[in-house]
């Protein structure tokens, strides 16, 4: 620095600059020059022109919103529809004293101060001569008695324009969603001049993510107007091109069937065509009716729906994660398959308690004292933890987590919705990073059996048995079927092509697997043994029970009542038919249900026999069951306390050494 | 009491008379502008009297702010720049954060009043350049010349990604004008322009979509019936039907009809051309021409290279409003988001450019005395 400053030239300096002001200014005067001639073209040499066009503009351009795309269900039933309504609008222009104004129109028209509170905000976002409605959906009785009053109000108009319906309500909530109001965040991300004149964007669901599609493009109008700027007539009209219909693959029968299964008890159920991804029924309950959101909903209405304790608003299909329990028993026994870890003979001696080689800490079994010798066929039928603890400690973490992530989990499905959670699989990346800590092997004994930090969505679990089902081709699942332009146009379906190659390298390991979820419905000791009755293909299937809370209490085995345990217990049924040829596959939790099969299963069942009717009772493709042939005599009543013999499971790791513990039976 | 106060303010506005700090020459056409703003207001705003008196209480801030810097030494300014610079680009980074996955955020929500950071940067750009090349041996060689150019562009970066292409613009063009008054070389100046040029079609590809629109939409109006192709079509009309010597005072069909869209912010230029047609644009643009030429005079008297250069660049950053402004009402330029200085209606645009006018008044006060 110091020798810079010393041949710093002030003189020179000044002189530099004085040159480059003047030449600065020269510039500047030949640039404003160039302004002014292009003024001069203007207003001299094309004067004459532009009086004319002047004098003759009386035209000015008015937005026609498009209608919104409606939205069916497979097979043409409408879930999304546009009725015509009537609303007030404001010119902010017009109206000398806006307070006194509604004040005034209040005493015609009630306005509650929802509606006002959205004016107020809208208000302030648009400009002045643009209309900002003020209140949504009037009755008839208000439209009249506006209509008389209406010379007092100039600026105030009642408009017409079509407005969204959900027909079926509440049974589509979480899958169609719904649209709202737009709002000042909205205005800021949407393309101003495709939404000029429209009032409603997509807020969840279909209507969110399939906002482009539906949405449209907007017309305009070119409109007479008179010296106050009122509308004389109608000189051109520029028809909008309406937004596209939607076709979902979801069936309304296999959705409402779905739904009354829950009886209004908290859960979830998806099914899965696993030939494409096709998402046939996608229910959470309970459920809230979009409707209410639609014009903005009351701050009543929406504080009962925040404080219910069961969360309506919450999408658990997409959004609940919850241990998956024994239900991925069949895909960890297909990774031991898969990685030669396993082969189908290979047998494991079940004695009711697991311990890792060395360690003192025992993992229980189901039954207490085991069941004996089983092979996987017989560990999956039974659900038998040691045979499953054993193999994830032999496949360690990192083979086990890897294998399992094929099946998608860890990460979004990548539905056609907006929001969906992760889960969780574990591995040691995941814990490092979550926990900053090593991983344990007692850990990998009980991802063995879903439990520990394995976390699903019923969404990724539907998925991860539909990709099973499917002989290991993934298909992300797909809610929109098909677009279609104009109500008479032929529907274009919606390209959903598998998102690898098949993740299962032998087909017989397949096989063997299936035979395993089989016996489950079928077997003799089967954990679902009542389900399979009276239906005339084959199913496949795999409950499971998750716990909510860590087991610490004495009560858990002094009481043992399906009461107390619903509490504690979130049953799971996963299911696909037919076995010989899947075409449907179903994941279902109850969050509060004692044991999978018994709580879960039926809900499975009744989803599966509605599907069954919707395709009158034939499915091509699969072999037909003779009627008496229902390999098992059903159960003569559903025990309220399930024996232990009964096929229950019970998946929680002991927590307290075995050594002094009694709940091992003594028998280690 | 009264008396007292009396006097004191007779006291003071005798030290501005017999002491000026204030350059009365740039005052009194800064005064008549404002004036001309207001009047113009009056007719583009319907006679609503709010908005006319709303503007006023922001030239009387303005020019408050303007007194209030006037007495500030540029010595003292110049050891605040680096300070100042560093602070308004924290602040945009602040917006650039808290504005994430929104369309647009440029304000800052101080809770009594929203403040737009990039404003600030207006000032602080052509501060903070005249600061690094203050010491500097002038004419600056390439290696001063890439540290300038950075300086320019990390917070014109941040400006533009808001996006905020106008302000951007005048932000650049207000370091780049500091930087040209420094003497770079005509060879260096040729080079850099011809490279920014070939950059154009890499710049392209960078716009928004919606810029994009913009500027295309110039070239073909008609395309876009219901957007900028209407701002573009209505302003043309306005401007032209005005003619030689205007339509008169209140007397614009175009904005009055409401043809004309923003025509009290972003196209009062197009409402003052309908009504005082060919002649008052000249007459207006001449007073612009004279205040820049007063501030490029000033700065020609600065005591140092800092002041000098910080002088020029803001008189000169004065123009760019007027030649973008100009030609978007004008049909020559795409739809930016750039007032007409001291005309447009908008708050925080004339009181940043009056407090720059009292950095000028600053610099004038300190100025060489020639003896």
């Amino acid at each position: 620095m110091k020798p810079r400053r010393s041949i710093k030239d002030p003189r020179g300096e000044s002189l530099l600059f004085r040159r480059r002001a003047l030449a600065g200014f020269v510039l500047i005067v030949l640039c404003l020059c160039l302004l002014l001639s292009r003024f001069v073209f203007l207003q001299v040499m094309h004067h004459d022109e532009f009086v004319t066009r002047s004098q003759a503009n009386r035209v000015k351009p008015r937005a026609i919103p498009p209608a919104r795309g409606l939205i069916y269900d497979r097979n043409g039933v409408l879930l999304a529809d546009n009725v015509p309504a009537f609303r007030l609008e404001v010119v902010p222009e017009q109206i000398k004293n806006m307070p006194a104004m509604l004040a005034e129109l209040g005493k015609v028209v009630p306005l509650d101060p929802d509606d006002l509170d959205a004016f107020r905000k809208q208000l302030r976002q648009s400009r002045r001569f643009e209309n900002v409605p003020l209140k949504m959906r009037l009755t008839e009785d208000e439209i009249d008695r506006f209509a008389v009053n209406r010379w007092r109000f100039p600026g105030v108009d009642v408009v017409p324009y079509l407005t969204r319906r959900y027909p079926l309500g509440g049974l589509f909530a979480h899958v169609v969603g719904y649209v709202g109001r737009i709002d000042s965040e909205d205005l800021d991300r949407l393309d101003p001049v495709r939404y000029k004149g429209t009032s409603h964007v997509g807020r969840s669901g279909i209507e969110r993510s399939y906002e482009n599609v539906l949405h449209g493009t907007p017309g305009y109008e070119l409109l007479e107007v008179n010296a106050d700027g009122r509308t004389q007539r109608v000189l051109e009209t520029h028809a909008p091109t309406p937004g596209r219909n939607l076709y979902l693959s979801i069936d309304v029968r296999l959705q409402k069937a779905a739904e009354s299964a829950f009886a209004g008890r908290p859960g979830a159920a998806v099914a899965i065509d696993p030939r494409n991804g096709q998402v046939l029924a996608m229910v959470s309950v309970p459920t809230f009716d979009p409707n209410l959101f639609v014009n903005g909903i009351s701050q009543a209405d929406y504080s009962a729906l925040t404080g219910d304790p069961d969360k309506p608003l919450y999408n658990r299909a997409l959004r609940g994660v919850y241990p998956p329990g024994s239900t991925v028993k069949p895909l960890v026994g297909l990774a031991g398959l898969e990685t030669g870890m396993r082969t189908p003979q290979d047998t494991v001696v079940s004695t009711g308690v697991f311990y890792i080689p060395g360690q003192q800490r025992g993992y229980r079994d189901d039954q207490r004292g085991g069941v004996g010798r089983v092979d996987l066929v017989g560990a999956i039928e039974q659900s038998v933890n040691t045979y499953f603890y054993k193999l994830a400690l032999d496949m360690g973490i990192d083979r086990f987590s890897e294998y399992m992530g094929k099946f998608g989990f860890g990460r979004p499905t990548g539905i056609d919705l907006i929001g969906e959670s992760s889960g969780v699989l574990p591995s040691r990346e995941w814990k490092a990073a979550n926990f900053r800590q090593p991983w344990y092997p007692g850990e990998t004994v009980i991802a063995g059996i879903g439990q520990g930090f394995w976390a699903v969505t019923p969404l990724q679990l539907g998925h991860a048995i539909a990709t099973f089902a499917g002989h290991g081709v993934p298909y992300a699942p797909r809610l929109a079927m098909a677009t279609q332009d104009g109500v008479s146009a032929p529907p274009q379906p919606l390209a959903n092509p598998p998102s690898g190659p098949s993740v299962i390298r032998k087909p017989a390991d397949w096989h063997v697997v299936n035979q395993g979820m089989q016996r489950v419905i079928y077997g003799a000791r089967g954990t679902g043994r009542r389900l399979g009755v009276g239906f005339p293909y084959l199913m496949a299937g795999k409950s499971g029970t998750a716990e909510r809370f860590s087991r610490t209490s004495e009560a858990y085995d002094t009481n043992r009542s399906t009461a107390y345990l619903a509490s504690r217990h979130r049953a799971w049924f996963v299911a696909y038919a037919p076995a010989d040829n899947p075409q449907i596959a179903v994941a279902a939790i109850l969050e509060s249900g004692a044991w999978g099969a018994e709580a879960a299963g039926p809900i499975v069942r009744t989803i599966l026999d509605s599907w069954l009717a919707a395709h009158d009772g034939v499915i091509p493709g699969a072999e037909r069951l003779p009627v008496t042939a229902a390999p098992l005599a059903p159960i003569a009543a559903p025990a309220a306390n399930a024996p232990p013999d009964a096929g229950v499971e019970d998946n929680e790791p002991v927590e307290d050494l075995p050594a002094q513990a009694t709940t091992t039976g003594g028998t280690p | 009491m009264i008396e007292a106060l009396y006097a004191r303010a007779r006291r003071f506005l005798r030290r501005i008379l017999t002491r000026p700090r204030i350059d009365l020459p740039l005052a009194f056409s800064l005064f008549l502008l404002a004036s001309i703003g207001l009047v113009t207001l009056y007719s583009a705003g319907d006679g609503n009297l709010a908005l006319v008196g709303g503007q006023a209480a922001r030239f009387v801030l303005g020019g408050a702010l303007l007194l209030v810097v006037s007495r500030i030494p540029p010595p003292v300014l110049r050891s605040w720049t680096p300070w100042l610079y560093a602070g308004s680009t924290a602040l945009l980074v602040v917006v650039a954060i808290l504005g994430e996955g929104r369309g647009s955020i440029r304000w800052l929500d101080l809770g009594i009043m929203r403040f737009q950071p990039s404003e600030l940067l207006k000032l602080t750009m052509p501060m903070m350049v005249a600061w690094y090349l203050h010491p500097r041996q002038l004419p600056p060689g390439w290696k001063d010349i890439v540290m300038v150019g950075l300086l320019i562009a990390i917070p014109a970066g941040l400006i533009a990604e808001q996006p905020d292409l106008g302000t951007a613009v005048l932000v650049t063009a207000a370091g780049a004008f500091a930087l040209f008054l420094s003497g770079m070389a005509w060879w260096r100046i040729g080079l850099l322009v011809g490279a920014v040029a070939g950059m154009i079609p890499v710049g392209w590809h960078f716009l928004h979509q919606y810029q994009r629109d913009r500027v295309l939409t110039l070239l073909n109006p008609e395309s876009d019936p219901l957007g900028n192709g209407w701002h573009i079509i209505q302003s043309q009309i306005a401007v032209g039907s005005g003619g030689a010597f205007g339509k008169g005072w209140q007397h614009s069909t175009q904005s009055r009809l409401d043809f004309l869209p923003e025509h009290t912010t972003d196209f009062i230029f197009a409402v003052f051309s309908e009504e005082f047609g060919l002649v008052g644009v000249a007459a207006l643009v001449a007073l612009y021409a004279f205040i820049i030429g007063r501030c490029l005079w000033i700065a020609m008297e600065a005591r140092d290279t800092y002041s000098r250069l910080l002088a020029g660049a803001i008189g000169m950053s004065f123009f760019v409003y007027v030649f973008v402004n100009g030609g978007m009402v004008a049909g020559m330029l795409p739809v930016v988001g750039v007032p007409m200085p001291l005309i447009s209606y908008g708050g925080t645009s004339a009181v940043s450019l009056l407090t720059g006018f009292g950095v000028l008044m600053s610099i004038h006060a300190n100025r060489k005395m020639h003896i």
